[in-house]
This record gives C-alpha cells, structure tokens and sequence, in this order.
C-alpha cells in the first residue's frame, strides 16, 4: 500500500504556507512507515495528478476557510473532501486542489481514502511574512491528527530521537521554516 | 470616446462594458474589462493584475546562492525556469563560469519544462477553448476512430477505445462531477469542432495528463526531486557517477539511460499526438483569425538554450534573441540588458509609486511600492470593483517597455524572430503548417498562431533535449564528468560590490532576474516576468500591451458568455502568479461576467 502524505501551499504568502510548513515540521519530527511518502507539494496544481493517483491513500494539510477562528483545525474524510473547495475558496491553488483530485478521478485512478486536515488561516496577504501566531501554534496539533490517521491506516509514523535540524529535511537553501522567518539585517 | 494610441490602436470605450474575472485557469488573478459596440465588436480593452509582488523584499539580506529556491516559490508552473534565470543572474554578477555538463543539463531542464508546461497548457488549460468536452458524449466512437487514424500513426485510437473512454466521460459527468471541465462554456456558438474531433482531444486531454508522470522524471533525476528540483550556482547539484549503481542523487548510465528513453516518448506524444491534434482542430477554426495582439507588430525574446556554457551571445543561443519593431520583419534589433535605457519599467497606470512617474526604472534601481487608489472614473469599492478606471493606476502589473516600446514575448514572438532571421528549423514547420492549412503567413499572427507557434516549439524542444542528452552522454564518455564549479563558491572570493543579470526563455516568454550583491548578501532584486510583459497596463505615452491589443475588434458571439475573450488570452499561458494575486476572497470557480 502506498500513501502520500501532502503539504499544499505558498510559503511565500503567510498563512498560505500552512500545509507546507506542516509537512516540513512532521519530517523533522518523525520517521514516517515504509510505503509513506512525504511531499512538499507547493502550488503544484494539476503537475501533482500523478503523485496522487498513484496513491492507495491520500492525506493532505492545506490552509482551508471554513469561516472557523483562527487556527482552528478541521479534519475533513472520505466524499467529503472534494467538496471543500465548494465552501468559501482562498486561493487559486486550491481550486487547482480540487481539479487535481477530479482529474485523478476521471483518470480511473482515485485514493482509496482521502484525509484533509485544514488550517484556519488569519493572513493570507502578507507577502513574505511568517505564519501567524495561532497558525504556527496549530502545526504540532495537526501533526497529531495526521498520526492519528496515518495509525489507523496502519502506518504510524516513529518520533525520531532527535528532531532532524532545521534546513536538513523537506526544504533547504534558506527557505526552511526557521530560516525563513528570522530576522534579517537591512530589512524591516 | 475615440482615441488612437502611438502603438497603432483604436479605442472607444463608449459602449457597454463587461467584466470578466478572473481569466486563468491556473495561478493567481487577473481580470479583464472591455466595451462592446452595438454589434458586440470589443473596441476597448482594460487588463488588470491583482496583485501586488516584489520578491525584493523577500530576498534583501540573504544570501545569493540561495536566491534560486526562493524564486521557484513565486508560482507552481515556473519553478524550474525562475531558478535557472535565479543562478544565472548570480553567476553572472560574480563571473562564475559553469562546465560544459552543467550547460546541458541545465538546457535538458529547461527543455523539459518547455515540453511539459506546453502540453500541459494545451489539453489542460487551452484546448477547452477549442473543445467541447460535453459534445464529445454524442461522438460515435467507430468515426472518431476513423478520423484518428486519418491523421495520426498513434497507437491508442481503436473504436473500443474511444467507447470506454466515453463511457467513463459519461460517467463522470452524470455523476454531477464535471470536475476539470466545469465552468466551460459548454454549446457555445463560438465552438466548431464535430463531436469526434471533441471526443478525440478528450482522449488526448487524459493521455496528456498521464504522461507527466514520465516527463517529470527528468527533473527528478538531474534536479534530485521533483517537484522543486534543486539547483547550484556554479552548475547542476547532482554529481556523475557513470559506473555508480542507486548512489543516492548521483546520475550513472542506468539514469542517463531512462531520460534517453523518455525523450524518446516526448517526441512521439508530439508528433503524433499534440501536432496531428493542433492541426486537426485549427482546420476548423481557419476563419477565426482574431487576437493578434502586437505580434505582427512589436516582438522580443531574449534567446535561451546555450549551445556553448556561459556564451550568451546571439550565435550561442538556439532560442532566437532581438526584437523586432513596427512590423519590420527586415531589421533584428540586438538586446543590451545591462543598458538603463533598454528594459525600464513604468508605474503610471499601476498601483505602484515613483519618485517621478513619467519615467520608467531599469530592473537593477527597480522598486516595488504599493499604491492602491482607485481613480475618479472607477466603480465600487477597493475591496469590490466593479469598474476601472484606466485613465489612471488601475494594475498591480508594472509596465516593461524595451526603449520605450510594447511588445509581446512567448512562443509566437520567438517564432516570429526565428522566421524574420530565416532559421530553417522555425521557418520550415510554419510554412509547412500553414500551407497544410491553406492559409497565408499572415494567419500566424492571431491566437491560433500564438497557440499554434506552442505546439511547434514543444515538437522543437522535444528534438532538442535528444541533442543535449546525447551531447550530454558524449561528453561523459568522453571523460568529462564535471558539473559545478566552485572557485568561487565562499563570498570572500566575491567583490564587495556587484551586480548581474540571468535571463531566459520561460514557457510563456523572456524572463529575466536583475540582481545587486553588497558585502556577500542580496542588495536588490527584480523579476521581470513574461506576463508583465504581455500584461502590462498602458504606459506613460498611452501605448497598450499585448494583452489589451489582441481582444480589440474580437467579435463575441455572445457576451454573457466571453469564451472569445478566455480564448485570446489564454493563447498567451498567463502565469499570474509570478505578477497578480486574489482580491475577492470568494474566489469565484472560473470566470465571472458581469455587463454594466
């Protein structure tokens, strides 16, 4: 069995990034199950149809408006997912999202199960700026969820000993969460 | 009222004016007004970006060597284009020469994007502009059959195949679902493909889809992961190891092997699937010559896949460089990136402030700062326009100008270039298409060119990556298996000062990324992207861009229902991401029109 854990986002729009940070803080954190793949999927769009049919299982973090407070988390399964899109969009490459899975659809090649754990934005307009306080605080919650999942599809991920070092894992060269949210002289 | 701008265009925004937002299909926002005469003739036209960007304020203070994996966020579709532009830009400031192996597989990258995000752009994003996907479930599947085999060797066009592939469409659509193909303008009088021909690109549309997934593995393997593959100043990230075997990261001859063999599916799925197709829908759309924009007038490219590493020179580069101005196709003019007074960028009709407006900045002194006012003459609210104004700012879209003047980039201007310079490679296919078509040369100058001069160059770049890789694995036979320099790797090795300048030929036209480095770290930095280009607003004297330029005097069927106007502009791949952003939160699914 094969599943695709995956982080949606630009981390260069703030609270946009959330599934993308997600992600790359999970990585750091734990060891994932053989047949896991992790993957920074940015706003990829319809250039990820591939990756996600060829999943048996399919989890994704993404920054979702379902109107919530601010960070607040919700995890959406199974039909369900699809239809996120058809609440209140945030960005384009959320629509992108959905007609990724559709297209995945139409190809014959649909995840047997499909898990969406959604992060309430509060800024998505700050260009180049961190995630926000209450976004920030809701990555090691998600991640939570995202073992819950992934155990009850018999793949529970492993806490590494020692969390890998930032700039070390998913993302590199400067854009790393750490890296890219510290200050910097000259700017500000 | 009735106005003729220096560019050669008439406008009269005196009759009705429809909204259409946002236009792409695929990252990011952008929206479009134009006024109709009493015949539904568009006689003018207001292209908008929503979006205010400017990666410098991202990359101030940090470090150049890192610039590439900032660039490859600003948008989904150019990852791979704007880090290569990033490393060049580096390079360049810091006279940093890269290996032979390094220049191939860079072009090998670059090539393969071009081939990716053309076809992509095609069956995905554009041929629904052409196609009527719900037509295509009246299809008979034993004459769609016929008509495949009429115009292509490709295997995979049997009646049973088009059968199943209908009854899954079916499926699909009656499932509520229509996923992908919703919000098409489904019926609509401006489509003129039988179903057959609907059903056969339906086929293709999902053939296309899976193909990516062998395509990609390119990027995996000479960028070391896919998506965001890794890139290097100084060369390419992933060691030679010919006799290695599952080295983690290292190319041996078992990967060399596979991207052979790969190239060898990409030029096949164009010649017999993407060009048979093309051709096959442009017969029936011969008199819808419309959207010609400035192609026939004022084109630029600034040429891309090196023939030798580090030698931009015209001869070098195999993607033709120069512009051409007012329609004379006799006269190249040769481009200096490095001259203030060639690339500026002007804010007079873009929410941005200058100290002095009337003039435009090049890159290397560009600044991006916000200033969003809507003018006299606009309607609604900042956070719910109804109207522009275009009489003053009404874009988050700089205006690049080359010496002042308009003019379009992407597939179509190199081919223009290309043709004008009389290169066989770009001057045989058109004519040939053309005269396959029965159609004169002045026909390349529309949207089906624009769409067609895509189609040629993905069969161009196809042919080209099996040069580079065999020039690649000569190379590597031949001894040579350096792919980065790093002399000057550490920033003590680096002037205290310095600046330079990386460009290439991004799918959708001339990308170029100015840099200025000060004590080892990033000082200034501007992207200058193709769909600021084409969609740039007017300029300080009035001229329009290509954008604006191609919808005048489109004819609509019907204007509730714009599909003339999506048509046109997506002949140009608009990639907003790079220039624009949301502005309704509501993000409507596709397309809004609103007539006022």
């Amino acid at each position: 069995m094969s599943v695709l854990v995956l982080g949606i986002g630009n981390i260069l729009w703030a609270d946009e990034g959330f599934g993308v940070r997600a992600v790359e803080a999970f990585d750091r954190l734990y060891a994932m199950a053989e047949g896991v793949d992790l993957l920074d999927g940015g706003t990829q769009g319809l250039y990820l149809v591939n990756r996600v049919a060829e999943a048996d299982r399919l989890l994704v973090f993404d920054a979702i408006d379902y109107g919530l407070a601010p960070g607040r988390l919700k995890v959406v399964r199974g039909d369900e997912v699809p239809k996120f899109t058809g609440a209140k969009k945030m960005s384009l490459h959320q629509t992108g999202f959905q007609e990724v899975l559709s297209a995945a659809d139409l190809m014959g090649r649909y995840p047997r199960d499909i898990a969406l754990i959604g992060c309430q934005p509060l800024d998505l307009e700050d260009w180049g700026g961190p995630l926000t306080v209450p976004v920030a605080a809701s990555i090691e919650p998600a991640i939570g969820r995202a073992i819950d999942i992934l155990a009850e599809w018999g793949v529970a991920p492993v806490r590494r000993a020692m969390p890998l070092p930032p700039g070390s894992g998913l993302l590199a060269n400067d854009i790393d969460w750490t890296a890219y949210e510290r200050p910097r002289a000259g700017t500000g | 009222m009735g106005i003729e701008t220096p560019n050669g265009f008439k406008l009269d925004n005196a009759g009705r004016r429809i909204v259409v937002d946002p236009v792409t299909r695929i990252e990011g926002h952008m929206r479009v007004e134009v006024n109709v005469d009493a015949d539904n003739v568009i006689r003018n036209a207001v292209s908008t970006g929503t979006m205010w960007r400017g990666i410098e304020v991202i990359l101030r203070g940090r470090d150049p060597r890192d610039a590439w994996a900032f660039t490859e966020r600003i948008c989904g579709v150019c990852t791979g284009t704007h880090a290569l532009t990033s490393v060049r830009a580096v390079e360049n400031a810091l006279g940093i020469a890269i290996p032979e192996n390094a220049n191939s597989i860079r072009n090998i990258m670059q090539l393969t994007l071009q081939v990716h995000d053309h076809l992509v752009h095609f069956y995905h994003l554009h041929a629904l502009d052409w196609v009527d996907v719900v037509s295509a479930l009246s299809a008979d599947p034993k004459a769609t059959s016929a008509l495949a085999q009429s115009i292509s060797d490709w295997p995979l066009s049997s009646p049973g195949y088009f059968r199943d592939l209908q009854g899954r469409l079916k499926k699909f659509v009656e499932s509520g679902q229509l996923g992908p193909f919703k919000n098409g303008y489904w019926g609509h009088a401006a489509y003129k493909l039988p179903p057959e021909a609907n059903l056969m690109a339906v086929a293709h549309y999902l053939e296309a889809l899976d193909f990516q997934k062998e395509i990609v593995k390119i990027h995996t393997i000479y960028g070391g992961k896919n998506p965001h593959p890794n890139w290097l100043v100084g060369g390419v990230p992933s060691p030679i190891n010919v006799d290695g075997t599952g080295a983690v990261g290292a190319i041996n001859m078992e990967r060399l092997n596979l991207v052979s063999s790969i190239i060898d599916q990409a030029i096949a799925f164009t010649e017999q699937v993407y060009l048979p197709d093309l051709k096959a829908i442009g017969s029936f759309y011969k008199d819808w010559l419309h959207g010609g924009g400035l192609s026939s007038t004022s084109v630029m490219s600034y040429g891309d896949i090196p023939e030798h590493a580090n030698d931009y020179s015209d001869a070098s580069l195999k993607l033709p460089r120069g512009v051409i101005l007012n329609g004379n196709l006799n006269e190249i003019h040769p481009i200096d990136l490095t001259n203030p007074e060639e690339v500026q960028e002007f804010v007079t009709h873009s929410w941005y402030k200058y100290p002095d407006e009337t003039k435009g900045l090049h890159p290397w002194d560009g600044v991006t700062e916000p200033h969003f006012e809507l003018g006299p003459n606009a309607r609604g609210t900042k956070t719910n326009i109804e109207a522009l104004d275009e009489a003053t700012k009404y874009s988050f879209i700089k205006s690049p100008r080359w010496k002042g003047h308009a003019v379009e980039v992407g597939p179509l201007s190199r081919y223009v270039i290309g043709y004008a310079q009389g290169k066989a490679e770009f001057k045989e296919p058109v004519d040939k298409l053309l005269t396959d078509l029965g159609l004169p040369l002045t026909a390349l100058f529309s949207t089906l060119g624009r769409t067609a001069a895509r189609a040629l160059e993905c069969q161009w770049a196809a042919h080209q990556l099996r040069y580079f890789q065999d020039k690649l694995v000569a190379t590597i036979k031949a001894g040579d298996l350096s792919t980065a320099n790093t002399d000057k790797w550490t920033p003590d090795t680096w002037p205290k000062e310095a600046k330079g300048v990386g460009f290439t030929e991004a799918p959708r036209g001339a990308l170029g990324h100015w840099i200025k480095i000060k004590d080892g770290k990033i000082d200034n930095y501007q992207a200058v992207v193709p769909t600021t280009w084409n969609g740039s607003p007017r300029d300080p004297e009035g001229n329009i861009g290509a954008f604006e330029a191609a919808l005048l005097d489109t004819p609509m069927a019907d204007p509730e229902k714009p599909l003339e106007i999506l048509r046109t502009l997506h002949s140009f791949d608009p990639c907003l991401a790079c220039s624009t952003h949301v502005m309704s939160e509501d993000g409507q699914d596709m397309a809004t029109v609103t007539v006022r």
